[in-house]
């Protein structure tokens, strides 16, 4: 018996989901978390692509912060704060995750910014734009589909990652796997195991129907044009978040 | 004065909280030995997953550049694979293989897989099909065409994709303290059960970047190595 029938059984049963530290208040309280952490990096991360994005400066830096977060792991930054003096909770697993999606927004951002072809702005200019609103009404629409990318790259990443803030004591859907390995009952394990994965790949989904909804000008349904380019592949590219 | 006085005056008593500072290197000296052990596993593991994937990857890139057919799954897939959490891909193995290091082994074989399918594809899409063309109207059969015309073009995308799975893998072997064998990991878990050591927790996230950043040097002096031309044409 590997787990995978028992898995089935609790996902079934609705006490599961509606008792108190059920399933519902895990997904709620990860889904909390994860927004909060989320929006957190884009406040802070969004002016400063959007300033370096437009100057045209910081590129070094940015990629050495990038890739230097792609060696860090997230759990080591999870425990971290858990043991400051923040104490661990949620607070401390929102702050870590909030660190962990700063980078992905930062570098889309800044290279959706720095990509804005130089004479489109000058027109704008020409045409008696202000500094802000070439920013406003040239520069970012422009620019949206990377920052989407970035917004979008970091979500699922956080919301991948909220689920080892089980391991060192904050809450989320980790809670069921840690909870089935404390018991080794393979069919809780599994449970959890479905449903992080399945939240993850809802929120990759959500995202991407975001991103083309606010998306301006000519466009096409995400997965049609998916299907359409599907020939080629995109190299894993800087910017992009790794597993976890 | 009593004996439980301390010089300066104060009274120290048992419950006063001891020194929990983040770094202290008697820490490192007194456990060098357990270091190490979790250190070699940690290598262990990344080098056999990254070397394990590259070896399905490379297969599967030459197969999906034959036709777009191929390429569709192959990207859809892998895209699926590197959404799922590392915790529940190693909680989906669990059942398996249990608490062994075969646990964390496939799981990393399976993300290092996806990174490097992507970049070796990308690699080999960027080959000119017109070089490719002069080699087979030159006579070159499948095998030495890619080694001597595919290889060294899509070498230094091959070596970014190795670079980037190094790195992310040497992150995420930590997940693995959840079966018990996540290397470095046990340090920063095994810190944080002895009531918050924060020297070891400390000890085991520094190694983890250390590590990458070495292994990540490291293929770029290889990278330099195999690709002598680049280093000419920049001069």
């Amino acid at each position: 018996m590997n787990g995978f029938g028992d898995a089935v059984v609790y996902l079934n049963d609705p006490f599961n989901w509606t008792r108190r530290g059920g399933i519902l208040q895990l997904l709620g309280e990860h889904l909390a978390v994860s927004a909060v952490a989320v929006l957190a990096a884009l406040v802070l991360a969004f002016p400063v692509g959007v300033a370096l994005g437009s100057a045209g400066r910081g590129g070094g830096g940015i990629v050495v912060l990038s890739n230097v977060s792609r060696a860090m792991p997230t759990l080591a930054l999870l425990t971290l704060f858990a043991v400051s003096p923040i104490g661990f909770g949620n607070r401390a697993t929102t702050i870590a995750l909030a660190v962990f999606a700063f980078p992905p927004i930062l570098t889309n951002t800044f290279v959706g910014f720095r990509g804005v072809d130089a004479d489109v702005r000058e027109a704008a200019r020409a045409m008696g734009l202000s500094g802000g609103q070439v920013i406003r009404r040239v520069d970012l629409p422009l620019a949206l589909p990377l920052v989407m990318t970035g917004v979008r790259t970091a979500a699922v990443q956080v919301v991948a990652t909220a689920g080892l803030a089980a391991l060192v004591g904050g809450g989320g859907l980790g809670r069921i796997v840690n909870l089935g390995f404390g018991q080794q009952n393979y069919g809780l394990i599994i449970a959890g195991a479905i449903l992080i994965a399945a939240l993850a790949l809802l929120t990759e989904l959500a995202l991407v129907l975001l991103s083309w909804a606010v998306t301006p000008g000519p466009r096409r349904f995400p997965f049609l044009q998916a299907r359409a380019r599907a020939g080629t592949a995109q190299p894993e590219p800087a910017a992009a978040g790794m597993p976890l | 004065m009593s004996a439980g006085s301390s010089p300066s005056g104060g009274v120290t008593v048992a419950v006063d909280a001891a020194p929990n500072p983040w770094f202290d290197p008697s820490y490192v000296i007194d456990n060098w030995d357990t270091i190490l052990r979790y250190l070699g596993e940690h290598v262990r593991l990344t080098v056999v997953a990254v070397v394990l994937g590259a070896a399905i990857a490379l297969p599967l890139a030459l197969l999906a550049r034959r036709s777009r057919y191929l390429a569709g799954p192959v990207l859809g897939l892998s895209t699926v694979i590197y959404t799922i959490p590392s915790l529940a891909m190693f909680a989906f193995i669990f059942p398996f293989t249990g608490l062994s290091s075969a646990t964390v082994l496939i799981g990393l074989v399976a993300y290092s897989l996806v990174i490097l399918v992507r970049n070796f594809l990308a690699g080999l899409q960027g080959v000119p099909a017109d070089v490719r063309e002069a080699g087979q109207a030159m006579g070159y059969g499948q095998l030495r065409l890619f080694w001597q015309i595919d290889l060294p073009l899509a070498l230094p995308a091959f070596m970014a994709g190795l670079r980037i799975a190094t790195v992310s893998t040497v992150a995420l072997t930590t997940v693995g303290v959840l079966v018990g064998h996540g290397g470095l990991g046990q340090l920063i878990t095994g810190g944080f059960n002895a009531n918050f050591y924060r020297a070891e927790i400390v000890t085991g996230s520094v190694g983890c970047v250390l590590l990458a950043l070495v292994a990540d040097v490291l293929l770029a002096g290889v990278e330099r190595l195999l690709t002598p031309w680049a280093r000419l044409a920049r001069v």
